[in-house]
């Protein structure tokens, strides 16, 4: 039945590939979202930490981040049919679309993925089928940006490969059968060898690390995101790096059932975190376009979850929080940032005023983005943050703990003037119209992911949370 | 025997690391970085005995990497009209010079390293880091685009040296996943290289800097 969720995606880029009008073909997006996301609930409720021999499996963790993809996924595709057919209809979406559904396709696997070489494969994957749709502009910038993503990230994730392969090395020095296997690897980890282990974290960390975008290995991200549309930012942002990071705590389970000194993983996944968000707080500031404002953005929120792993334990349920938060955030705030850059005819944070009077749903949803993200309650990103400060505190961190409220602190002041300058005032007179408005087909999905953050962030369903506290206890969280 | 035959490839692939860097001519690097995938492709055949499993992955190495993504290379050459490497950020002789050196610094490491008594004595570790770091100087000293895909698949060659050693513990399938991931990404990277060299009339690298911070 599981591959039904990893087939299904197939057959609709296989579906779009073939299909000729390029009216009809957007179409294809929600039509296989809604079912995907459907399926995917299915699967996460059934999800639980039983041992599995499969190489195929949904375990909490997997299940936290494939119901923040899918959900996000859905509602892109319901923006993508408006985007497409209305707004670009100059553009051909024939790689546009089957890539999409090819990544959705990537990314499901990487949720499912119990075998250390199988995550690898389907994380490179989520970096190869991503490279067309940030070409989708073909221009001589977002060329650039391809470029810049695909040597990063493919050097990037070959570093890794070299991480796995350490790993599977330690399994041979242990002296026994080597594996690669999620779930026996965790059964024989106390026995392996430390010096290659710590190689292999240093390699993953790196690895997948250039793929989340942790500083000081992010400098791919701002211009991606920049030429990106805003709705593969959105996916880029909130799905590519969801992805990512799962592939970071697949290592992380591996490191912590070694036992012994942790020091070594704990330190630098502090360290890469801090320095994410102080970096990201240098360049906020005064940001001059409001696509890498918003890439810079992200930094700061990987940074915040390497973080908040790094802390560990009780720290663990709010990095979970956040991962969720940020992932559905990122939604809200490429898609609406996407429609003021059509309306504005610029990504110029400069000229721009008066967003909330030009469009108003659209501004205002910028606006409500960035304050949800700004953690302001009830906000699932305030819940988050508030529990990885706590935690930072009670476990002693007092320098790092510190160091993370003042940062935030700094980042929001930051942002908020940019934000607010475009978002109020009245738009210039000499502004054009460029016929773009307000619709439900552009409004209501960022809408609707915004709704869901702050729903999660004051009600949390029952077998949700049960997930995260079994996805955290996977982590060795706990109070 | 074994032993024997499968050190003097390896210092055979070794050569070809200072050959690619001390030379300027795009195509024969080409030629040379496929002498390099090709010779690695014979390798597993030699240390292990031969199954399905073996024929499969040889012939999908010497496929993809003697053939495929040296015919997209030159396709790429061909199309950009571009021949020569000119003026990288570091000269061919500082390059060979950083690499012998790398390549030293790598033996010297090596034994230090908690290997199995069976791989020591081997030439695979110290070849797998000399290649992997010849493959980053390329990416980092070069301007062209072509030499940069080459530099990555030097560096993959050097990774594909150290997974040799592990032959049984990887299951088919995941190494077909990296051979296809491989080939996926010279494709994308062969389109992408194309795509710049109509925008841009050149396929220097150093061009691409208008997204920058002001």
């Amino acid at each position: 039945m599981m591959f039904l969720l990893l087939i299904l995606p197939l057959l609709g880029a296989v579906a779009a590939w073939m299909i000729r009008s390029e009216q009809q073909r957007p179409l294809l997006l929600p039509l296989l979202a809604v079912p995907h996301f459907g399926l995917s609930l299915v699967f996460a409720l059934q999800a639980d930490n039983r041992i599995s021999n499969n190489w195929i499996d949904l375990d909490p963790l997997g299940a936290i981040v494939l119901l923040t993809v899918s959900l996000l996924f859905l509602f892109c595709a319901f923006y993508a049919v408006g985007y497409l057919r209305r707004d670009r209809p100059d553009r051909s979406n024939r790689v546009l679309v089957p890539a999409l559904l090819l990544c959705l396709s990537a990314m499901t696997l990487v949720c499912f993925s119990r075998h250390l070489g199988l995550l690898w494969v389907s994380v490179a994957a989520t970096t190869l089928t991503m490279a067309p749709l940030i070409y989708f502009n073909r221009n001589a910038r977002s060329i650039e940006a391809t470029w810049k993503y695909l040597m990063i990230g493919s050097v990037g994730i070959a570093l890794a490969l070299l991480g796995v392969y350490f790993l599977a090395y330690a399994t041979l020095v242990a002296g026994v059968d080597a594996t690669l296997h999620l779930d026996e690897l965790l059964a024989i980890a106390p026995a392996l060898d430390k010096g290659w282990l710590k190689a292999a974290f240093i390699f993953l960390l790196t690895g997948f690390g250039a793929k989340l975008g942790l500083a000081p290995l992010h400098t791919w991200k701002p211009d991606a995101y920049g030429e990106a549309p805003g709705l593969v930012g959105a996916l880029l942002a909130g799905g590519l790096t969801s992805c990512g990071f799962l592939a970071l705590l697949r290592v992380y389970q591996v490191m912590l059932a070694a036992g012994g000194d942790d020091g070594f993983y704990r330190q630098p996944l502090l360290v890469m975190g801090l320095f994410s968000m102080a970096l990201a707080a240098a360049f906020l500031v005064r940001q001059a376009d409001f696509k890498r404002l918003l890439a810079y953005s992200s930094v700061e929120h990987v940074g915040i979850l390497a973080l908040a792993l790094g802390i560990g334990k009780g720290a663990l349920i709010g990095m979970l929080l956040h991962l969720m938060g940020n992932g559905l955030l990122k939604g809200v705030l490429f898609l609406s940032s996407g429609n003021l850059h059509r309306a504005f005819a610029s990504k110029s944070t400069l000229g721009m005023r008066g967003a909330l009077r030009l469009l108003p749903w659209s501004g205002g949803l910028f606006l409500a983005g960035f304050l949800a993200v700004s953690a302001f309650p009830p906000s699932l990103i305030f819940q988050s943050e508030f529990i990885i400060a706590v935690n930072a505190f009670r476990q002693e961190h007092w320098l790092v703990g510190g160091l993370f409220l003042a940062l935030l602190a700094i980042i929001f002041l930051g942002m908020a003037p940019t934000v607010l300058g475009m978002v109020l005032g009245t738009p210039p007179a000499s502004l054009p119209d460029s016929g773009f408005r307000d619709r439900y087909q552009n409004v209501l999905p960022p809408a609707c992911l915004l709704l869901a953050v702050l729903l999660l962030g004051s009600w949390m369903p029952g077998p949700l949370f049960d997930l995260l506290r079994q996805g955290a206890a996977l982590l060795g969280g706990g109070p | 025997m074994v032993s024997f035959l499968s050190n003097h490839l390896l210092i055979l692939v070794m050569l070809l690391n200072f050959a690619l860097l001390s030379t300027g001519r795009l195509s024969l690097a080409v030629r040379l970085a496929t002498a390099q995938g090709v010779l690695l492709g014979l390798l597993p055949g030699i240390l292990h005995p031969l199954n399905w499993h073996l024929m499969v992955i040889t012939a999908g190495i010497i496929l993809v990497k003697g053939v495929i993504i040296p015919w997209l290379l030159f396709s790429a050459i061909r199309a950009a009209e571009i021949k020569r490497e000119t003026e990288p950020f570091l000269g061919f002789g500082a390059t060979l010079v950083i690499g012998a050196a790398v390549t030293a610094l790598a033996f010297l490491y090596v034994p230090r390293l908690p290997l199995l008594a069976a791989h020591q004595g081997h030439l695979f570790v110290p070849a797998s880091i000399a290649t992997l770091l010849t493959g980053f100087l390329l990416l980092t000293t070069r301007r062209k685009a072509i030499s940069q895909v080459l530099g990555y698949l030097i560096l993959e060659n050097g990774i594909f040296i150290f997974g040799l050693l592990l032959a049984e513990a990887m299951p088919l399938m995941v190494e077909a996943g990296v051979l296809l991931d491989l080939l996926a990404g010279t494709f994308v990277m062969g389109i992408v290289i194309g795509h710049i060299s109509r925008e841009f009339s050149s396929l220097d690298t150093s061009r691409l800097s208008a997204l920058r911070e002001k």
